[in-house]
């Protein structure tokens, strides 16, 4: 009987407070913080009543919709649209894939992907019939990939070597051929900075890594290139890289045809993975020289001990700093406009300087930086989901 | 007995002259000795005297820079090849476990396998399911190491390094960094390897094991071996000062 009294189990005391004793507790409990509430509520009332008067009342908002495929592809000629639809429903097939294949975040993003070209579909005003019908298009291209793909774990490196390979294809498809296709001097908004963004970071990436590596190198020669290059450029803003790559790629390379867009990527790749070496650094510095030794005591050589041991060790414990070097990336492509290309902001700019629509600054910047925080919250929730998957600080 | 007798003819460890600096520290001064197929060595000294440093030269993980060391014939220089098939020989077991903190405890043993030995997955899984049962924790097969606890991963650790199939297991103080409820369990799976013939070399503390286990106890102090004999002569008739003075403060307790 004592026994058993000894190993019943006790649970934790249950916690009593609810969100009244927490308001209580928290904002109330001494006369001086009851007043700071108050005025805090006075306040935020006044700031918000201001803010939604002017949205629901005020506001023009209608030089959104009457732009908007101004804010989505720039000046990209409107009987080439299909080749954008072609590049979504390309990535809609691969997602829905993927989705498939791992669910969680994918299968998350799919949804909610989904979600937007649905609502995008049945907006009551704005959009022509076709677009519609293309929006609907993408989500029967999602749903039916998704169930395509559904647990053929088989098909998993196909997958993402189709990933990796859609990346030219895209490029080529959005590009076409000569006379026919379409400039990259045509591509903007939110087009152009996505293939910015996306290019940069993809690319960058590795490239970041690679230099880390170097920089780690115990040959002099090796070490002493990486070390120069990440310092000279992260020396230099990124304006200055911008206008020195749009005069200097041309001369450096003679007999090839660089456009603008290349030359920006190129850029923004150059500047990125500095910083991301800087990242990738922090992390293999963190990797304890025992893990070094017992990888080398089981027999694997420099390349399986860095791939198999050391990197997965070191990115996820940088994963917050390589994701808000991303964020930066993505947000940097802004930079862009200083020679010319109009991204996303610079249609904002162009479209405030067009007669029409003057003094309508605060609309059009509102929803273009409700565009860059979607992009930005998509990336910065991917990672936390990405650090609780690998069990980031549990094991 | 029958291990030393064997052994006289088929050294697998010759060692000559070995020396070793950490920059002006002269760690290693000139170690020469062998070990024969089957011996099951034990090493001890006081910290700082190149024990940990000398079996560490053996896999290279630290370089001699001078004298030879060859092991099972092949010798070990700058040769990145020569490196790479002596480790694939010897198996190693750190005091800090150094287990893989982001592959589960299985995956820790298949990794070598799959990787050097080129077995499939599945063969390498097999192996490595039979050698945690062998250790006793195939129960924890599927968890991460920092779910278990340190005798465990310790354990994990041994089946880690017996799953490249070595005929040499260098054991670095593989006990030190345990509470003492783990100790044994640990001792109890290095037992019944002495036993199952591997050739083993231990740098330890545990005098009750070197007794035990051992067919050579070699005393190390600031670089150099300054006696060695087998457990009963070392422990009842130790010839040096240093020796003596080791035994008496380490079997007080």
């Amino acid at each position: 009987m004592e026994e058993q009294e000894l190993t019943q189990e006790i649970k934790p005391p249950v916690s009593t407070k609810g969100p009244g004793r927490w308001l209580k507790d928290n904002l109330f409990n001494t006369w001086y913080n009851t007043l700071l509430t108050c005025l805090a509520l006075v306040f935020l009332f006044f700031a918000f009543k201001g803010f939604l008067t002017w949205a629901f009342t005020e506001a023009e908002w209608g030089v959104i919709p009457a732009n908007f495929r101004l804010f989505m592809v720039g000046s990209y000629p409107q009987e080439q649209i299909w080749r954008v639809w072609t590049v979504i429903y390309i990535l809609s097939v691969l997602m829905g894939l993927s989705a498939g294949l791992w669910g969680g975040l994918v299968l998350r993003f799919a949804v909610v992907l989904s979600g937007v070209w649905f609502i995008s579909a049945l907006l009551p005003f704005g959009f022509e019939l076709s677009t519609r019908g293309w929006c609907l298009g993408a989500i029967a291209m999602i749903a039916v990939s998704f169930f395509l793909g559904r647990d053929r774990t088989g098909l998993r490196s196909w997958i993402l070597g189709g990933w990796i390979l859609s990346f030219p294809v895209i490029m080529g498809v959005l590009r076409g051929f000569g006379e026919n296709g379409v400039l990259t001097s045509r591509w903007g908004g939110l087009l152009l900075t996505l293939i910015l963004a996306i290019s940069g970071i993809v690319v960058s990436f590795p490239l970041g890594v690679f230099l880390a590596l170097c920089r780690q190198s115990r040959l002099p020669v090796i070490r002493w290139v990486s070390t120069t290059y990440i310092e000279m450029v992260r020396g230099v803003p990124l304006i200055t890289i911008l206008f020195m790559g749009n005069v200097l790629i041309p001369i450096f390379m003679p007999g090839f045809d660089i456009n603008q867009v290349l030359r920006m990527i190129l850029c923004l790749i150059f500047f990125s993975a500095a910083y991301m070496a800087e990242n990738v650094r922090g992390g293999l510095q963190g990797v304890p020289r025992g893990q070094h030794e017992a990888a080398q005591a089981v027999g694997l050589n420099y390349v399986q001990t860095t791939l198999f041991i050391v990197l997965p060790q070191a990115l996820r414990s940088v994963i917050p700093a390589i994701v808000g070097q991303f964020i930066a990336l993505f947000k940097d492509t802004s930079l862009v406009s200083v020679i010319g290309l109009i991204d996303l902001l610079g249609v904002a700019r162009s479209i405030l300087a067009n007669q029409d629509w003057l003094g309508l600054q605060a609309e059009v910047y509102l929803f273009v930086a409700f565009i860059y925080f979607v992009f930005c919250y998509a990336m910065s929730y991917a990672s936390q989901d990405i650090e609780t998957d690998l069990g980031v600080g549990k094991h | 007995m029958a291990a030393q007798e064997n052994a006289l003819n088929d050294p697998i460890i010759m060692c000559e002259d070995v020396h070793k600096w950490f920059d002006d520290f002269h760690v290693l001064k000139g170690i020469t000795t062998s070990f024969q197929k089957g011996e099951r060595a034990v090493i001890c000294g006081p910290s700082g005297s190149g024990k940990s440093t000398f079996i560490r030269t053996l896999n290279r993980l630290e370089e001699h820079q001078r004298g030879t060391i060859i092991i099972d014939g092949v010798e070990l220089t700058d040769d990145l090849r020569n490196i790479n098939l002596i480790r694939q020989e010897v198996g190693m077991v750190f005091q800090q476990f150094n287990l893989f903190p982001h592959l589960t405890n299985l995956e820790n043993i298949t990794l070598g396998p799959i990787r050097v030995r080129k077995l499939t997955k599945t063969e390498a899984e097999e192996v490595a399911l039979s050698l945690l049962e062998r250790v006793d924790i195939a129960d924890q097969a599927y968890k991460y190491p920092a779910e278990i606890s340190g005798g465990q991963q310790q354990r994990v650790a041994i089946a880690r390094a017996l799953a490249m199939e070595p005929k040499i297991m260098l054991f670095d103080e593989p006990t030190s960094a345990l509470d003492p409820e783990m100790i044994s369990e640990v001792l109890d799976v290095m037992r019944e390897l002495a036993h199952s013939g591997m050739t083993m070399l231990v740098v330890t503390h545990e005098m009750g094991f070197a007794r035990e286990v051992a067919d050579r106890i070699m005393f190390f102090d600031e670089g150099v071996v300054i006696e060695e004999a087998a457990p009963a002569d070392f422990f009842d008739n130790p010839q040096h000062e240093r020796t003596k003075l080791f035994i008496s403060q380490t079997l007080q307790h």
